[in-house]
């Protein structure tokens, strides 16, 4: 009768405070436990009586690593619930400054939080003695998706710029023009990207996830589209909630959500890809089948190229939008405030990011509820061990361990955000 | 330096978005060669490698709490040479200090399904309330430059140089055209601390202290010309209640404000 207990009491190379508990006994996997003690910031609780247009800058502060996700989600939610819906080149801006956060954040997580897992280093700063060229690439790509929010969004870590029906200032085709060049470089730097993580060696490990992302026509999910699933789920985000419910677990700080009708599901990028591959850029899609990851792929380990491909696809995509530019007369539409209720949901770098207001005539916030994609992930974070468990025992204690936390970083995890979901007693 | 010791850094997390430390993640281009002349010692975001203290840096993102967080800072205190706070979270209690202006046990349930598994105190402080502290730089978040400028004045063991006037007087040098003047938009800039770049002004809006309460800021004066925008004092009382709501200049007034709104 031998019980192992792996514990890590501080997850190292993930955003925010957690830890993890195993127990294993007789090789069959007990107990797995996330433990995600970040303390509760209660912002949707101080949200309640403060005006709409301080919503974006208010809720950016969520998160230093996905602001422009707690932004996207708040106006396009807001928008919903005045009853109004931003087209045309201010559509485009909202996608190209996405596309910013979504290089700057998966360049982090990809070179910095992950790749070391894979290359056996402690980290990014240990592992540019030996792999310079690659980290010196990855820390210009992350540049590169920073410099998009620097000029969009005023500075990259909670920009100013955004607001609720449309910005405060516009670039004109000048100022986007400087960026298209340095851009030009990082797509070549994401194709790269791609190439190098796909020529690493990836532990056997699959399982049937029910995935879930938004869906659009025409694009590559970002703000806008339906939420789907391969599992069946095709619904409207304004019927979020009533399949999705959110479950309050005495060891972790982080609501643990789940599909009402089938339990855990996976949200992020791999999610995103094997529900929109056909729309992603002919280069992206071209690199995506060279790197041998055509989908359905479910091997989570593989997530790491799945990041560089969106890489690829978000700097082809703010290339695009770029070429494309005409500066519009007003960087804002007339916000009809009236009393309503409002939901979107957002693909942020790490996967759906629900948003959901009521306000008042006066458009003072009467109720908020927020549902970060890493909470959701919590159930399907925990499953993944064990079920990867079983068949690594034989590992030993301490490359088990470290086994879990690479397991865990499939995720990208952004702790910070996960703990301060809403739920009400219902 | 052949055959000095490299100095040893820290970073500490307490409640906090996480930008702050990714603030030195954003130093791209100097990232190396930081850590070419400091050892990164104990910053988990970035390295598996822990290594024991006691630490020449510690930097201090993130309020103090919970109890559990309440201790945890006297550990980091005693284990540290030179303690830098850095951003709104550490030098004011952040956001989430907006609770201290209400009942916390009415939050927790509004947010938790089963509040007793949560552990939160009534307040969320800045780290000086509880320990002593070496430096504190000011930004939510912080501005990149001035990090690396404290960082570099610990290692050379002066006293950082980091600006401490109103944002209104950068402003007026760069040229940018008064909100608040010429639009009547509020603006916190005459009683915020430099150090962003003055950015909400030069993206036609007015500034919301993301920067936090300059030297002996005159608080009043502005709250009156807000009054003579036309805004009531509600208005009033929530532009002194973001970031900064707690710290005490601007505590103070929001207070004061929010007594005339009850008269």
């Amino acid at each position: 009768m031998k019980t192992v207990r792996l514990k890590v009491d501080y997850l190292t190379r993930v955003e925010g405070e957690g830890a993890l508990h195993v127990r294993i006994r007789e090789g069959m996997v007990q107990e797995v436990q996330l433990r995600i003690f970040e303390p509760p910031r209660f912002f949707e609780s101080f949200l309640r009586g403060r005006r709409f247009s301080e919503v974006p800058d208010l809720t950016a502060r969520i998160c230093g690593i996905c602001p422009i996700a707690y932004q996207m989600s708040a106006v396009h939610a807001l928008e919903n619930a005045f009853g109004m819906r931003i087209t045309g080149p201010l559509r485009a801006l909202r996608r190209l400054v996405y596309c910013g956060e979504w290089i700057e954040s998966h360049a982090l997580s990809v070179y910095m939080l992950h790749a070391p897992d894979f290359l056996g280093y402690s980290g990014a700063i240990e592992m540019a003695g030996t792999h310079t060229d690659a980290v010196k690439r990855g820390l210009r790509l992350k540049k590169a998706g920073n410099e998009i929010l620097a000029l969009l969004g005023g500075r990259e870590i909670h920009p100013i710029n955004v607001r609720v029906g449309g910005f405060y200032k516009i670039p004109s085709r000048r100022d986007l023009a400087q960026l298209g060049e340095n851009l030009k470089w990082a797509r070549e730097a994401a194709l790269e990207t791609v190439r190098w993580v796909a020529a690493f060696a990836f532990p056997e490990a699959e399982r049937d996830y029910e995935f879930v992302a938004l869906s659009h026509p025409d694009e590559y999910p970002m703000n806008e589209g339906k939420l789907v699933s391969n599992k069946g789920l095709d619904i409207d985000v304004a019927l979020y909630e009533s399949h999705v419910a959110e479950e309050h677990i005495e060891y972790t700080t982080a609501l643990h959500s789940v599909l009402r009708e089938r339990g855990e599901y996976f949200v992020g990028p791999l999610a995103r890809y094997n529900l929109n591959f056909d729309r992603l850029s002919p280069l992206a899609r071209e690199a995506a089948e060279a790197a041998g990851i055509r989908p359905p792929c479910r091997n989570p380990f593989k997530s790491i190229t799945v990041r560089a491909v969106e890489i690829l696809n978000a700097c082809d995509e703010a290339i695009r939008i770029i070429d494309n530019y005409e500066q519009p007369d007003s960087p804002v539409v007339e916000v009809p405030v009236r009393e309503g209720a409002g939901i979107a949901c957002t693909e942020a770098p790490r996967g759906i990011l629900y948003h959901r207001y009521g306000t008042d005539s006066q458009g003072n916030i009467l109720d908020a509820r927020i549902i970060p994609p890493t909470s959701q992930n919590q159930k399907s974070i925990e499953e993944d061990l064990r079920q990867f468990i079983p068949a690594r025992v034989q590992l030993g204690k301490e490359k088990l361990t470290a086994f879990c936390e690479h397991a865990i970083r499939n995720y990208d995890p952004c702790i910070s955000c996960s703990t301060h979901c809403i739920v009400l007693n219902d | 330096m052949a055959g000095k010791r490299k100095p040893r850094l820290a970073v500490w997390k307490f409640a906090s978005c996480d930008g702050c430390q990714l603030t030195i993640l954003d130093c791209e281009d100097e990232l190396l060669s930081i850590a070419a002349e400091i050892e990164i010692a104990n910053f988990p975001e970035v390295s598996s490698a822990i290594m024991k203290g006691p630490y020449d840096i510690s930097i201090v993102e993130g309020s103090i709490t919970t109890p559990d967080e309440a201790e945890r800072i006297h550990r980091v205190r005693r284990s540290s040479r030179f303690l830098v706070a850095v951003g709104a979270c550490a030098s004011s209690g952040g956001l989430q200090a907006l609770r201290n202006f209400k009942d916390v046990n009415e939050f927790i349930s509004f947010v938790y399904a089963t509040p007793a598994y949560i552990e939160a105190l009534n307040k969320s402080t800045p780290v000086r309330d509880h320990i002593r502290v070496d430096f504190e730089l000011q930004g939510c978040p912080p501005n990149k430059y001035q990090l690396m400028e404290v960082l570099s004045a610990c290692i050379n063991g002066r006293k950082p140089a980091v600006a401490q006037h109103a944002l209104c007087l950068d402003c007026k040098r760069k040229g940018i055209v008064c909100v608040m003047v010429a639009n009547g938009t509020s603006c916190m800039g005459p009683v915020t601390q430099t150090g962003c770049g003055v950015i909400c002004p030069s993206y036609r809006r007015g500034c919301y202290s993301c920067f936090g309460p300059m030297e002996t800021p005159n608080t009043d004066s502005l709250a009156s010309w807000f009054g003579r925008l036309g805004m009531p004092s509600e208005d009033i009382v929530r532009e002194f209640r973001t970031m900064y709501g707690w710290s005490e200049a601007f505590r103070r007034e929001s207070e004061a404000r929010e007594k005339e709104t009850k008269a």
